[in-house]
């Protein structure tokens, strides 16, 4: 699951994005972790424990030379693996847009885990839109690098999507943001998050 | 010593590989089995390699297979024929390196290789044991395992480490000693053999006790061995400890020097002739009484069994950290027989980390060179040494 986006220009920010939500000492998976920087950071500022979920063998001795709890294994084959309700907070970062049935990951995500947080690129960004609306190509961009046909990111969503199917699985969204990779703050970003954002970010938790 | 440009080229292979020397110590206590069998005094052959630091944080303690023994790195000569069978991954450099750590493996008890076990004198008759050898366990090699700690001086190893039958005892230290490791490896293993396993291994005893010249276990007194028992049983352990694809790869269904049949049945396919090599090798080296033990000892093992089958419970005794590797070839002990063991692991909130190797060479893969394996073998090997490091700052402070 590595470089399914180019994460170089985002990926500080959106990790500390990612730390506010998460609570000092509590149980944490990440779903996709990489090379395990998210977790790392997590357990050096917030003294978090846990695992890391990584398909890519390239990325298994590095995870464990950032000294995580790394386990090898497909997230399309669901989260058989972890029992229910034994984390306080699952994360999904720019991962969801790969796998085969989202859906099912989502419900997983909240059968195990009491908050979900998840980070995707946000499809309507606006360069997005004018790529298939005045070129009339499927568009490429710095986040989404691949052409449509070798891509790995099979279910590309807009942030307005990921809303809707929240609210069809009874999850309730805590926070949702959406930043530019260049993490600045724009009046644009902030009126009309899914057209100016280019990463979206959201925790959600079960509803009631 | 001279040095011809001969010398010169191996000294790489000799520096990676140093001479050894088995040791052994003599335990003067009467043993009582799992099985109530006992033992009245016993000795273990071990060899050990690296040197043990000052706080003896440095150990590691490797545990051996079905076949194994004692000697798992470095050279007993020059012939080039004595290396330990897991050099490739043990010694000065390597994955598990021996500037590093102090490493110990020892021969278990049963075994063949110079501890008690069938093939030495029983002291009350005179005459080797045989049969009369009491079945052991995983159990039982883990208990005199610790005592060979205690002699050492080692309260506590920085990881004790296996594949196979040895990540069964690795898992079994885990559960029974669980202060006296701070790391658990556990390769190409499973928490307990299934039924074709145990099948296998049937089938391999059978070949041994129904060879005329076993001589129910005492055919040391007839000055023979049931060779032709030995040679079936390991054959079907070898094609089982590879792959259908390996076995393809390295002989598909050529001939042996020729290109047509002869329509006779003297060995004529590559691939019964390497079969029948690897049995008449083991032979020679391997005693029948020890294959019979070491095959039961797989079979018993089963740590869930006395927690009504949960096996999470069955290692809620456990603290250590978790190293658990499988291959994906490896049809013996399955990658899924070890997701069982992290999924186990997990639900007790263990620190545990899992891969799972992309491979053909099958069982044997754990005891080979495969890059993504001796990658995740070296970090995690490293990331012991570094929080021995820094315990031992924080100790000496």
């Amino acid at each position: 699951m590595s470089k399914l986006l180019n994460q170089s220009s985002l990926s500080r920010y959106d990790h500390q994005i990612i730390t506010d939500w998460v609570e000092p000492k509590s149980r944490v998976i990440d779903l996709g972790c990489g090379n395990g920087s998210l977790l790392k950071h997590l357990q050096q500022t917030k003294q978090v424990s846990g695992y890391g979920v990584e398909l890519n063998p390239s990325m298994m001795d590095q995870c464990i030379d950032n000294g995580i709890n790394v386990i090898q294994f497909n997230l399309d084959q669901g989260l058989g693996h972890f029992d229910s309700d034994s984390f306080d907070t699952v994360i999904l970062s720019l991962t969801l847009q790969s796998m085969r049935r989202p859906r099912k990951l989502l419900e997983e995500m909240m059968r195990v885990g009491r908050q979900g947080i998840v980070t995707f690129p946000n499809f309507a960004h606006w360069r997005n839109r004018w790529q298939i609306a005045v070129g009339g190509h499927m568009p490429v961009s710095d986040e989404l690098p691949y052409k449509w046909y070798n891509t790995p990111n099979i279910h590309l969503c807009t942030l307005n999507d990921f809303h809707i199917l929240c609210e069809q699985l009874g999850f309730k969204i805590e926070s949702s943001i959406a930043v530019r990779t260049d993490g600045k703050q724009t009046l644009g970003l902030k009126t009309m998050p899914n057209l100016f954002g280019e990463i979206a970010l959201c925790r959600f938790s079960k509803a009631g | 010593m001279s040095n011809g440009p001969e010398m010169t080229t191996s000294a790489i292979d000799i520096d990676s590989n140093p001479l050894v020397e088995p040791r052994q110590v003599h335990f003067n206590e009467l043993l009582e089995l799992e099985s109530k069998g006992t033992l009245n005094g016993y000795s273990l052959t071990y060899e050990t390699y690296g040197s043990l630091n000052n706080d003896a944080s440095n150990a590691l303690l490797i545990c051996h297979a079905l076949s194994g023994n004692h000697h798992v790195a470095g050279r007993y000569d020059d012939s080039g024929k004595t290396n330990g069978w897991w050099h490739l991954l043990i010694g000065p450099g390597k994955p598990i390196d021996t500037n590093k750590f102090f490493v110990v493996c020892s021969n278990n008890i049963g075994g063949c290789n110079g501890s008690t076990g069938p093939s030495s004198t029983n002291p009350e008759t005179g005459e080797p044991y045989g049969t009369d050898f009491p079945i052991v366990t995983v159990k039982d090699w883990v208990y005199t395992q610790a005592k060979l700690s205690d002699h050492l001086g080692i309260k506590q190893w920085a990881a004790v480490i296996g594949g196979s039958l040895g990540g069964m005892q690795a898992m079994q230290w885990s559960i029974t000693y669980p202060e006296r490791l701070r790391h658990c490896l556990v390769i190409a293993s499973a928490s307990k053999l299934n039924a074709q396993n145990i099948g296998f291994n049937d089938v391999a005893r059978q070949a041994i006790r129904t060879d005329a010249e076993f001589h129910n276990g005492n055919f040391y007194q007839h000055q023979t061995s049931p060779a032709r028992g030995m040679r079936v049983a390991r054959m079907i352990g070898h094609i089982t400890y590879l792959s259908e694809d390996m076995m393809g790869q390295k002989f598909g269904r050529s001939l042996r020097k020729k290109s047509k049949f002869d329509y006779e049945f003297t060995p004529e396919f590559e691939v019964e002739s390497y079969l029948r090599y690897q049995g008449d090798q083991f032979i020679n080296k391997f005693d029948a009484n020890t294959y019979l033990l070491m095959t039961k000892a797989l079979d018993y093992f089963d740590p869930a069994a006395e927690t009504n089958d949960d096996l999470t419970q069955a290692l809620a005794p456990a603290i250590a950290d978790f190293l658990v590797i499988s291959f994906s070839s490896d049809w013996r002990f399955s990658p899924e027989r070890s997701r069982e063991i992290v999924r186990a692991l997990q639900s007790n909130k263990l620190n545990v980390s899992y891969a799972e190797v992309e491979c053909p060479q099958g069982h044997d893969s754990f005891l080979l060179e495969i890059d993504d394996y001796t990658r995740v073998m070296r970090s995690y090997l490293n990331r012991i040494a570094r929080e021995t490091d820094e315990a031992k700052v924080d100790h000496d402070v």
